[in-house]
């Protein structure tokens, strides 16, 4: 069939029209091949403007579209449905961008400005003519979950996602549900009883029928794409498969032993936090008259580079617990400054300094103290005491250590196996810090709590919700839509070396054996169409849709 | 099925209502002003990565605009509320906006024509807008709205220009207050915050001398569409500061004023110094501090950046006072230096004050109309801080963002995500 290119530049009132001359790039737009129909718009995207590119496309049957004007940024998605509307297929419309690239920053060179309208005119008429109608993908989505991680995160996450109607599978390691709330006396800041919390969570775990949960499991291999995970799980010497249409991982993380710090494996009342909350937890008391806990060690530079987030709150919590039992115990805290944000938590700050627990700031160096000596069963904890400008010891009977948490071991091996990345700090990486904290960049995939940064219960709770919802969304729908812009791959010229896989964001494309040759195969539903792939193939195997070498090439050539 | 409402059109009402309208659930979105975003909108780059921030937020300011779930009812106010949970009947007030959203191309000749200036309060009031107006030049809608309050035409009969100049025929001076009902089954309120205003603090000198800015002016003055276009500039002769400073907990963790930590302000004047710097590479700044607070994912590392390349001291101080130099303008700050123990001063061009986050100024009103409680900090309250952190103190109704306390970008987000799946349980969306 002929082309017949239809040209609109639109003035943006005076947006585009106040700096270059419109009636010029149309007048030249006409003499371009295949254009057959040309107008000038005040507003392209008004109703009006909208409703002469409906008409236009039936009343000259056109076959191409191009709009001149701001940006597709905000418009494109406009243009594609009234050429959509019109009966024309959306991937036969060309954006050619004049505002935000032409008229805006050339607004003292009117002559140059329409010079460069035109020649952006052309190579998107240039374009235009090699589009190539395509069809957008629809790939249906198991409406079933997998949540790895059986801890305040994962049972959050599992719950509300039964109760929004999902089926979960809500695997654990461990023999128990719980994760590190298992070890936990209080929750702060409102000091509730962690056990009672987490027996009563995990009794509604347990009721709900759409949640299954699998104790002593691991999960073994997943492969698929969103919508259609397919996952093995390994439970004891069993083994089995699911299908699952997301995944939320939720696998939380350690506690840092500092080993061979602060005299931790000399001195046996030199402890962490963590054997503390235990001690609590199990006996409800302790012995002693002077208790110092050392903020940020092992963490900010000492051991990990990150703050750890909870660890001041949870000193504060166990300082005013040991102030409660024991009003005449002395009771300090170290630290470099306490994290104490927000309303809740700075409230909690100021009630421990009205108990009468001491808060002593010392510089932000490492380490925190600079001696923890011996002397007659107690221990003389020494530091720079910038206020009083000189060293100054504290003896003890217990000295307890606050240390960051920490990546779990199995961190690694999920990260590879779910092709999701691992941050420098070794904790999970988002998709955008910002906009997409529970996301990871693969979709259908999420994180939520500590597995993702250190994270308190009641930010736990909160992330496992937020996945929750994400992780929903396909699901309620049903179905993921993908623009058809992913490679065609040519197996004729495919040598299957993989690089493509490798350089794939996105875990979209795969090795498969086809007539006895290894080929490379594209995941359309994990497809961004970003064109690494493309870019990569040294043996040109692979095209882009709708960004094929022949459309680029061809505007390039009407550049230069 | 019936839809969800939610008010409050920044990024957090922003991301719950994309979160319930991905899944196929009916939003309502309620703003306030002309145009969605809130305070994202206006700031200049957010922290931690030095993203711009409306680069980042306005694809999703469009999304919601064109989605085909999302209702956006800008200039609107929420007045009144009926029923329970599964079945509330919600009263929208549309005030009037003079102009005809279907006809307005947002083109802005009527902007340039008006002759009515008034205080900008989309740039801290440091610079001027017209009676007929775009809050700022990414707004979403891009529809012109007239301010009722200074219009000449409608406060005098004068005037008229901006119906003369209009090709597309938009301003329609007879427009009237609309009043709508909806019928929604749950409810996220996303209202956001305010910022307190440091004037009672005289010992700092905001609003006598000149150099002496909040940290939200700061966001406008260093941002490229803002009063100086992205220029930091010292009065008296509009020269560029080589040495400028920042003052933390203005106003917050003091029990006579803001007793809460904003949690926010920290980080917020480590990147305001660092853009700074990236602005004027000799450029040093001075951050009076009383506990860094720098907690979240990649913070303290960043903090460390900044003291390593972009020219920032920490100060572990609270200053007792600020003097003006009465000539050049400068700003002699007094604090106690604690590693000699004695009062020094540094003489800066122009401080930055970190004041707090503190509940919107309507949050009384709307929790009134709406049968839910504040908190003794004036902040929404939820139901259980651990355990029930979006659910408000009424059922069906969920709170997320800066209303229910002071946090940042990343921490909003995650709220009203949170928020959107206890809002969608009750949508009657449930599957199976």
């Amino acid at each position: 069939m002929a082309l017949r290119i239809g040209v609109f530049v639109c003035d943006c009132g005076t947006n585009i029209a106040g700096f270059l001359d419109v009636p010029k790039v149309c007048e030249y737009a006409k003499t371009l091949p295949d254009v057959v129909y040309v107008k000038e718009n005040m507003y392209t995207c008004s109703n009006a403007g909208i409703q002469e590119i409906m008409d236009a496309i039936k009343k000259h049957k056109l076959n191409r579209v191009v709009v001149a004007a701001c940006t597709p940024r905000t418009h494109e998605a406009l243009f594609r449905k009234a050429c959509e509307d019109a009966g024309l297929n959306k991937f036969l419309f060309e954006f050619v961008n004049i505002r935000d690239q032409c008229s805006w920053v050339h607004q003292k060179e009117r002559e140059k400005a329409t010079e460069k309208a035109k020649d952006l005119v052309r190579m998107g008429v240039a374009r235009a003519r090699l589009l190539e109608p395509l069809k957008e993908i629809k790939i249906d989505v198991e409406k079933k979950s997998l949540v790895i991680g059986g801890g305040i995160a994962g049972m959050t996450a599992a719950l509300s996602l039964a109760e929004q109607g999902f089926e979960v599978y809500l695997v654990e390691k461990e023999n128990r549900l719980g994760g590190l709330l298992n070890y936990i006396n209080q929750i702060y800041p409102s000091d509730a009883n962690a056990q009672q919390f987490l027996e009563e969570i995990v009794k509604r775990v347990e009721k709900k029928k759409k949640i299954h949960v699998l104790l002593n499991s691991e999960v073994e291999s997943v492969d698929g794409y969103i919508g259609n995970f397919n996952v093995r799980i390994r439970q004891k010497k069993e083994s089995k498969e699911i299908k699952v249409g997301t995944i939320i991982v939720a696998i939380g993380a350690k506690p840092y032993e500092p080993m061979h710090m602060y005299n931790y494996d000399e001195y046996e009342n030199v402890i962490t936090q963590f054997e503390l909350e235990k001690i609590l937890k199990e006996k409800g008391k302790i012995d002693a008259e002077s208790v110092v806990f050392i903020q940020c060690v092992g963490g900010r530079g000492e051991r990990v580079r990150y703050c750890s987030r909870i660890c001041c709150m949870n000193s504060i919590k166990n300082a005013r617990i040991i102030k409660k039992m024991m009003p005449n115990a002395n009771v300090y805290i170290i630290h470099k400054g306490m994290q104490t944000y927000g309303t809740e938590y700075e409230e909690y700050c100021r009630k421990a300094r009205e108990e009468g627990v001491r808060f002593i700031r010392v510089r932000d160096a490492v380490p925190t103290v600079t001696s923890l000596e011996k002397k007659d069963g107690r221990i003389a904890v020494g530091f720079y005491h910038p206020g009083l400008r000189r060293k100054v010891e504290i003896q003890a009977d217990l000295v307890v250590l606050s240390t960051p948490l920490i990546q779990r071991e199995d961190a690694k091996r999920i990260s590879q196996m779910l092709k999701v990345p691992l941050g420098q700090d070794g904790f999970f990486f988002e998709a955008h810090v910002k906009l997409r904290p529970v996301d990871f960049a693969t979709d259908g995939i999420y994180m939520a709590g500590s597995c993702r940064a250190p994270a308190s219960i009641d930010e736990c709770i909160m992330q496992a919700l937020a996945a929750a919802s994400r992780a929903a969304i396909p699901m309620a729908k049903g179905y993921v839509e993908a623009e058809p812009l992913m490679p065609l791959i040519d197996e004729s010229k495919c040598m299957g070396c993989g690089v493509c896989v490798e350089v794939c964001p996105y875990g979209a494309m795969k090795i498969v054996e086809k007539n006895g040759k290894k080929v490379a195969e594209n995941i359309p539903a994990a497809c961004k169409g970003c064109g690494a792939c493309g870019a990569s193939c040294i043996h040109k195997a692979i095209k882009m849709h709708h960004f094929a070498d022949e459309q680029i090439m061809a505007q390039i050539e009407e550049a230069i | 099925m019936k839809g969800v409402l939610v008010i409050g059109g920044g990024v957090a009402g922003i991301q719950a209502a994309l979160d319930l309208a991905d899944r196929g659930i009916h939003v309502y979105l309620v703003e306030k002003e002309p145009s969605i975003g809130g305070r994202m909108a206006l700031l200049d780059k957010t922290m931690s990565t030095n993203d711009c921030s409306i680069c980042i937020l306005a694809p999703k300011m469009n999304e919601c605009f064109s989605h085909p779930n999302i209702e956006v009812l800008e200039y609107s106010e929420v007045i009144g509320v009926e029923g329970k949970a599964g079945n509330f009947k919600v009263k929208v007030k549309r005030k009037a906006k003079y102009v005809d959203a279907t006809k307005c191309t947002g083109c802005g000749d009527c902007m340039e024509k008006c002759p009515t200036e008034i205080p900008n309060e989309y740039n801290s009031y440091l610079d001027k807008r017209k009676a007929i107006f775009l809050p700022f030049p990414q707004a979403v809608p891009r529809k012109a709205t007239i301010d009722e309050r200074y219009c000449l035409k409608l406060t005098k009969n004068r005037c008229g220009l901006c119906q003369k100049i209009c090709k597309a025929e938009a301003i329609d001076y007879n427009q009237k207050d609309k009043i709508i009902e909806l019928n929604v089954a749950s409810i996220i309120v996303a209202i956001g915050s305010s910022l307190y205003e440091p004037k009672d603090l005289v010992e700092y000198g905001y609003g006598r001398y000149a150099n002496v800015h909040t940290w939200m002016e700061y966001e406008r003055l260093i941002n490229a569409a803002g009063p100086t276009h992205g220029h930091l500039k010292c009065a008296p002769d509009g020269r560029r500061p080589k040495k400028i400073a920042f003052i933390q907990c203005v106003g917050s963790r003091d029990v006579k004023r803001c007793q809460w930590c904003s949690s926010v302000c920290c980080m917020v004047s480590i990147k305001s110094a660092m853009l700074a710097n990236e602005h004027y590479g000799d450029l040093e700044s001075y951050i009076f501090y009383s506990d860094l607070r720098v907690f979240s994912k990649r913070f303290y590392e960043y903090s460390k950046r900044g003291e390593r390349d972009y020219k920032i001291t920490y100060i572990h101080a609270r200053p007792g006072e600020i003097k003006e130099d009465k000539r050049t303008k400068n700003l002699i700050i007094y604090y106690e230096d604690e590693n000699e123990g004695k009062v020094k001063e540094l003489e800066v061009e122009m401080v930055i004050l970190a004041t707090p986050i503190m509940p919107a100024k309507d949050v009384k009103q709307l929790a009134e109309i709406l049968g839910i409680e504040t908190n003794e900090y004036g902040f929404i309250k939820v139901k259980d801080y651990v355990f029930h952190p979006v659910e408000t103190t009424r059922e069906g109704i969920f709170v997320a963002g800066c209303c229910e306390r002071p946090k940042d970008i990343t921490e909003s987000v995650v709220q009203a995500s949170a928020a959107a799946a206890k809002a969608a349980e009750i949508a009657g969306l449930v599957e199976g």
